[in-house]
């Protein structure tokens, strides 16, 4: 019974390969070194944050760069750089927190009802809506800030985190990857035949939808949690009470503390709160690869 | 609607467009899709459209201790067409765009082209790491770059001792501006890799099993097919670079404190409006300067795209 299925099995890795086919392409010792060389340039900065988060600021000074001094002061600093200034750090990591959930929180859900909208309706004034859109992409976002700026500041706005929450709530990257993916990933006769049934159309889009969309939502999560977290521009103008700074106004207000005079010199702080914000980014990727990988080539499956 | 159909981003050079309207057999237009993306207009039209009609409102005019604010029509336009600062900051970035993104793309292309040719071992472990820059804020990598760049502390200080050499200071004068795009390339190859790489990976396998039937060798199938294949993406990430350089704020804003001689406050276009904004106070002329880099850049995209585009039909 299973001997025809077996048989094949046996044979299959016996069975001779063209040298490199075009999908059995034979591996390169030297092109795996020549992008080697890529990889160790992006590399280098990262390894030499871990490796100096874990001097002391003496350390820092008389040790070799790329290598590790004699005293392993990597907790030593991280407690300090948490407690640093009454606890700043963990003040402008809540902050940044609060941003991230409800700017880049707000950012996806609008994107994925918007882009929804765009693949899935027709509606008077769509046209007038794309055009506004795109043409909005190839507006600077910094050529908006300082009118942005001074429009909140008449609302009384900046200072308050308002002033960073709202302009990140428009992603037009984050809508446009929605609207591409809606337009793949949902098939109209699905939603012919829910509207047929008599579902609504508010429990269709959460009913039917919703779970298409997935992968396309964590992928435009994921974007606009890197826009909101790594965002320097819009709190640097917008925030002037280190209250509400947020992680990056705040590590580069550490750094620039050794410039100013009577300023202390806190570079093993700056440089471990450094590796202390990137490395929730860093885990967010590599744990949610799969996802947003297959978001971003939404709908290249097409063989 | 296909005329607005925006340019196609990544993983999806030369499929259908998303603008195929779903639904033309109903005459019937139904308001419910304003419902879906009203939420976002309404956001939209508060930090889009809100300020770029008061920026215009506000590059009219201007504002004097003695005298208040008087109406000047387009006196601060002439007045930063007459500005050398302002040509300087203008200039600096269109340097640094000529020199920087083209290394960069170039860079990431032949990354994306060699992850894709899967003949690498550990495909995957090159894709993710290479991409992880990405994930790091421009502060940070800034901060990480000036303090390698440093002679104190940094690697430029060991191999000067190491070697019994000195290596020009990055942080000169001279050098400030590569030293920058250095930091900018190192953050943005990954994600330009990946641009690419999704572009690269939608590409039927059929054409290049029709090519190896043709004895076509790898540097063709390169030219013939995949590069045409991901012309949009690659228009996309062009477009973005540009607008990247003609922004540029973060990595000179950062290095000004530990560079002050090199980094002057009209280094960068959005520097010198920033500077005038909050030191000078001179929102108005700020705001001027503001809409003209936004036009300049609209402008020199769309340029971009119209001749990336154009070989495509």
């Amino acid at each position: 019974m299973g001997t025809p299925a077996s048989a094949v099995r046996l044979r299959t890795p016996r069975r001779p390969r063209p040298p490199h086919s075009v999908n059995r392409p034979r591996r390169s010792l030297t092109l795996t070194l020549l992008t080697g060389l890529v990889l160790v340039y992006t590399l280098v900065p990262l390894v030499w944050l871990f490796i100096n988060a874990t001097k002391t600021q003496g350390s820092l000074f008389d040790s070799f760069g790329l290598w590790f001094s004699g005293d392993f002061a990597l907790w030593d600093n991280i407690g300090k750089t948490l407690s640093y200034n009454d606890g700043a750090f963990v003040r402008w990591l809540l902050n940044t927190l609060l941003y991230v959930v409800a700017g880049a929180g707000g950012a996806t859900l609008l994107a994925v009802l918007g882009g929804y909208a765009l693949a899935k309706f027709t509606f008077p004034g769509k046209r007038g809506v794309f055009a506004v859109i795109i043409g909005a992409v190839a507006v600077p976002g910094t050529a908006l800030a300082i009118p942005t700026f001074l429009m909140f500041s008449q609302m009384g706005l900046t200072n308050t985190p308002w002033a960073v929450i709202i302009p990140s709530l428009i992603s037009p990257f984050g809508l446009y990857l929605m609207w591409v993916f809606a337009s793949e990933a949902i098939p109209t006769e699905l939603l012919e035949a829910a509207r047929i049934d008599g579902s609504s159309e508010i429990g269709t889009f959460f009913r039917v939808s919703l779970p298409l969309l997935a992968p396309g939502i964590v992928t435009v999560l994921l974007f606009t949690m890197v826009a909101t977290w790594n965002n320097y521009f819009l709190p640097l103008i917008m925030i002037k009470d280190p209250d509400w700074y947020p992680l990056t106004v705040g590590l580069n207000s550490w750094k620039d503390q050794a410039a100013t005079a009577g300023g202390e010199a806190i570079f093993n702080l700056v440089i471990t709160g450094s590796l202390l914000t990137i490395i929730p980014l860093v885990i967010a990727f590599l744990l949610l690869q799969r996802y947003w990988q297959s978001g971003l080539s939404a709908g290249s499956v097409k063989e | 609607m296909t005329t607005l159909s925006p340019p196609r981003g990544a993983g999806r050079a030369g499929s259908s467009s998303p603008a195929r309207s779903p639904r033309r057999q109903r005459d019937r237009r139904s308001w419910t899709g304003w419902g879906f993306i009203g939420p976002f207009m309404a956001v939209f039209a508060l930090v889009f459209l809100a300020p770029i009609g008061y920026s215009i409102y506000l590059s009219l005019f201007r504002d004097q201790l003695v005298g208040g604010t008087t109406f000047v029509g387009f006196e601060n336009y002439q007045r930063a067409f007459e500005d050398p600062q302002f040509w300087s900051a203008l200039g600096r970035v269109s340097l640094f765009l000529a020199v920087q993104v083209p290394i960069m793309l170039f860079l990431a292309l032949l990354v994306a082209l060699a992850l894709d040719s899967g003949r690498l071992y550990g495909t995957n472990f090159f894709r993710i790491s290479i991409f992880l820059p990405y994930a790091v804020p421009a502060v940070v990598a800034t901060i990480m770059w000036s303090f390698m760049y440093g002679s104190r502390f940094g690697l430029i200080g060991n191999i000067n001792d190491a070697f019994g050499v000195s290596i020009p200071d990055p942080l000169s004068p001279e050098l400030i501006l590569a030293a920058i795009g250095n930091i900018v390339t190192w953050e943005f190859i990954g994600y330009n890799m990946l641009i690419f790489y999704s572009a690269l990976r939608v590409i039927p396998h059929s054409l290049y099993e029709a090519a190896e039937i043709d004895g076509a060798g790898q540097l063709r199938v390169i030219t013939a097919i995949k590069l045409p294949a991901i012309r949009g993406a690659l228009v996309i990430a062009t477009i973005f670079s540009i607008i990247g350089s003609f922004q540029l704020f973060n990595e000179p804003s950062i290095l000004q404190k530990l560079a002050p001689n090199a980094i002057t406050t009209y280094f960068t276009p959005n520097l010198y409006t920033y500077s005038l904004s909050f030191s000078g106070q001179q929102h108005n002329y700020a705001a001027t300067v503001a809409i003209i880099m936004g036009v300049f850049t609209m402008i020199i995209a769309y340029a971009v795209q119209l001749r990336g585009m154009r070989k495509e039909a």
